[in-house]
């Protein structure tokens, strides 16, 4: 296990640079830099399809790249990186598959190790107090087929997180909640993630509710990446030169709109509405 | 080999083959092997005990094929099918082992049954095999649409209202039907690699539905006919060449798809 | 209960080989069988019984001992499923529909020319659907020690293999080396049946595979609870079976004994229906959690 460095010196923990990845001969991601800093909260924005689960794929070391490296604390990844925890876009569970929410977050424990050694009183105090953190304690023995999918993400986050990772990484969570309980599910992420020192890197097609909480974005669209934090990244021009094509990126009410539109359109909307353009 | 005598086979066959090529495109379509190998074993059973009590076995065979499909479409997607097909398979092997202990002798149309036989359909039953082998397809025909949506995007199936279980059982019917028809010929313990192997190959062959399912016919006639001659030539079992037959056809496909995928990359 | 245990029953050295042999196979098969249930390969563990079937008919014709055949036979079978791609949920069905296909071809081969070469007119059925009663005690040792093997195998891998059925994703993410897992327990898998089939009867090696761990699934929610109630009730239902099947001589007006394999699968049958009702009967009860009604099992395409 890395040792941590002291809390006041912030280090970067990934680092990932000039990646390039190639599926099928077609050119998924290219020119990919970003990092992230121990504790920080990253949002990984881009629409369906747009390169960020392969992107997760290539942090795990369960994809391979064309061109560039991927380093955690300086070095080149391992496969089998135990300080990186992963929360999957949609596991189907099976209703009838015996086993209990509690059971799940054990096996994020030593559910890679062989051999069959009973769990240690200290493992399984560990697991109820991780179910706390993450409010599941009311289903904890119930079904994982048979919660809810809120429920479900919290089990799963438990799962990642009780290997104590310094990196967690949680592929589109948000995306079949209502904002109700997307809202809860971002709560409880920053608040475990803050008390536990974990960073987060998380994807979503929708940046607006993670504004309140995240330190950086990494924005992914045409196969490409702009990075770094909100005020730098969700802009008019940056977007624009990412896409390709010209976008606004406006401001309503504290939230953020990219909207396609021809340049026409952006010089009527910057005559007409200046306060809502974010150039 | 062409003699009078063989015309029975060739045509039988012929008639037995396109019908596994139509339904075994399904059967692998949906994922059904383990059904299409249950019903012609339950089946089977049926057979041993019709002859038990001195009744045709072809009764004895058609009215399990129908209870199997029955048994195992009644689970259908809802819990774990394939647990319910091999409870179902067992249930029925069972009460076959206890027919053929109870029966006093082995009778060789017993053994017909279970390993093929290339005279396996008489001249006065041909005609009728043929009827019901049109059945089986234009029922197929019937049903095509939902069938191939209920296969490829249940829940879409599902929202717009068509009912999965129905469309299974029938299906389930159908091949039961064909499976029946088969089992005469090629045997009890083969007819399903028929309906599996030439249809596998066919799928990976093209991605175009007609012309794979064209392609099945065509592979499943050419394994039925290269079993006969090879059974009649070399006189062994008709069911040993239709599955390995049936296994080989499968694999060059598999060789010959792999191949292409490598060259579309580089 | 004089009825139930006939005169002779226990002092019958084949009825106690045979209680002690089912004991051995109910146990393993339970065991291996609740992984099998869980990572949907019922089909599988069934084909590979007919190819370690297959396997044993090819010994029997080689003059070979059979258990070599048996377990031989389902180990190639595991092998060749494995390579053309029986662990992804697409490309299952196929693998294991065409290895049966291949298997079963050579199976009628096998019996085929054993019927013809000697006189043997038994053998066809014996080897098809075998019988507890015709064990050879020899094979008893081989059959212990492999099936401890199997035992000690399942113990090494089983909680990668419970991550890894759970979800492939999660599995590999913690580094677990999902496809070799996954074959590890085919072959595992195939070892068993391949013991079950030579002792037990094709038959049988499929119905206490399958039977008792569905059984014991539908109602627990512990998934090693789970495998020690399906040994239970794997064990339960092959006594029972065989105490049955000796009685039936007696029963039975012609003095011929229905087979061992009827009873057993009978009792799994009815053991299955039970915890079936059984479940259904909880699941009627209001849950608090919301269902969802589109949670198909069949709906994982990878």
């Amino acid at each position: 296990m890395t040792t941590r460095t002291s809390l006041d010196a912030p280090t970067d923990i990934l680092n990932v640079n000039g990646v390039e990845v190639v599926i099928d001969g077609r050119v998924i991601l290219r020119d990919v830099d970003f990092r992230i800093e121990a504790g920080e909260f990253t949002g990984l924005i881009g629409a369906n399809g747009s390169g960020k689960t392969t992107l997760f794929q290539v942090i795990l070391g369960l994809r391979s790249t064309v061109a560039g490296t991927v380093s955690f604390h300086g070095e080149a990844l391992a496969r089998r990186n135990r300080s990186i925890g992963y929360v999957p876009q949609k596991v189907l569970f099976d209703p009838e598959m015996p086993l209990r929410a509690r059971d799940l977050v054990a096996l994020g424990v030593d559910g890679h190790r062989f051999g069959l050694r009973r769990r240690s009183r200290a493992v399984l105090a560990d697991v109820d107090e991780m179910l706390s953190a993450v409010d599941a304690d009311g289903f904890a023995d119930r079904r994982v087929g048979e919660l809810s999918g809120g429920e479900q993400q919290r089990v799963l986050i438990a799962h990642a997180l009780i290997s104590r990772p310094e990196l967690l990484l949680l592929d589109e969570p948000l995306a079949n909640l209502d904002p109700g309980s997307a809202q809860e599910i971002i709560g409880l992420l920053h608040r475990v993630a803050t008390d536990n020192r974990v960073a987060v890197l998380l994807s979503a097609h929708e940046m607006n509710p993670l504004l309140p909480v995240m330190d950086r974005v990494v924005y992914v669209a045409n196969g490409r990446v702009a990075s770094g934090t909100t005020d730098e990244v969700v802009r008019s021009d940056v977007l624009s030169a990412l896409y390709g094509h010209h976008v606004d990126v406006l401001r309503v009410h504290g939230r953020v709109l990219v909207v396609a539109s021809s340049s026409d359109e952006h010089e009527h909307l910057v005559s007409e509405h200046p306060e809502l353009v974010v150039e | 080999m062409f003699s009078s005598f063989m015309t029975n086979a060739w045509l039988s066959g012929t008639i037995v083959a396109t019908l596994a090529g139509v339904v075994g495109f399904f059967v692998v379509l949906r994922a059904a092997s383990f059904a299409a190998h249950a019903i012609p074993n339950g089946a089977f059973a049926g057979a041993a005990g019709a002859n038990l009590v001195g009744l045709n076995p072809l009764f004895g065979l058609i009215s399990f094929a129908i209870v199997a499909a029955l048994s195992i479409g009644a689970t259908s997607r809802r819990s774990r099918s394939d647990v319910a097909t091999a409870l179902s398979l067992v249930l029925m092997l069972a009460l076959g082992a206890a027919f053929l202990t109870l029966s006093t002798e082995y009778e060789p149309a017993i053994n017909a049954l279970l390993f093929g036989e290339i005279l396996g359909v008489s001249s006065s039953q041909l005609l009728p095999v043929l009827l019901l082998a049109v059945l089986c397809v234009v029922a197929i025909l019937v049903l095509y649409r939902p069938l191939v949506f209920t296969s490829v995007a249940p829940d879409l199936a599902a929202a717009k209202g068509v009912n999965a279980t129905l469309v299974e059982i029938s299906f389930l019917l159908v091949l039961a039907l064909a499976t029946a028809l088969t089992v005469p010929i090629v045997g009890a313990l083969l007819t399903f690699s028929l309906m599996i192997g030439p249809p596998a190959a066919a799928r990976l062959l093209s991605k175009h539905p007609t012309r794979a399912l064209t392609l099945s016919i065509t592979l499943a006639l050419a394994t039925v006919w290269a079993s006969i001659a090879c059974s009649y030539e070399f006189n062994l079992p008709i069911g040993f060449f239709v599955g390995t037959i049936g296994a080989v056809l499968y694999l060059c496909a598999r060789v010959r798809h792999a191949r292409r995928a490598v060259r579309s990359v580089a | 209960m004089h009825w139930l245990f006939e005169p002779g029953l226990f002092s019958n050295h084949t009825v106690r080989t045979a209680l002690l042999v089912g004991l051995i196979a109910a146990i393993v098969s339970a065991v291996v069988g609740v992984f099998t249930v869980l990572r949907g390969q019922s089909f599988a563990g069934h084909a590979l019984t007919d190819v370690a079937t297959a396997g044993g008919a090819g010994a029997f014709l080689a003059g070979v001992a059979p258990i070599i055949g048996f377990v031989g036979g389902g180990v190639l079978g595991a092998g060749a499923m494995d390579a053309i791609g029986v662990q992804r949920v697409k490309g299952r069905d196929i693998a294991t529909g065409v290895v049966l296909g291949a298997a079963t071809g050579l199976s009628a081969l096998f019996l085929y020319l054993s019927a013809t070469s000697s006189a043997a007119t038994g053998a066809t059925q014996l080897i098809l659907f075998g019988s507890i009663f015709t064990v050879e005690p020899s094979t008893l040792p081989e059959v212990a020690i492999l099936s401890c093997f199997v035992l000690a195998t399942i113990a090494f891998i089983a909680r990668p293999l419970l991550l890894s059925s759970l979800s492939v994703e999660l599995a590999a993410a913690r580094g677990v080396r999902v496809r070799v897992v996954g074959l590890l327990f085919m072959v595992t898998l195939a070892v068993s049946v391949g013991l079950s089939a030579i002792v037990i009867g094709s038959i049988l090696s499929t119905a206490l595979l399958i039977g008792p761990p569905a059984s014991a699934l539908k109602v627990v929610n512990r998934f090693w609870f789970g495998a020690a109630i399906a040994v239970v009730l794997g064990i339960g239902a092959t006594w029972a079976g065989i105490v049955f099947a000796y009685d039936s001589y007696y029963w039975i007006p012609s003095h011929r004994g229905l087979p061992v394999s009827f009873f057993v699968v009978a009792f799994v049958v009815v053991e299955f229906a039970f915890f079936s009702v059984v479940h259904r009967r909880r699941r009627g009860r209001p849950a608090s959690a919301i269902e969802d009604s589109s949670h198909h099992v069949e709906t994982q395409w990878h």
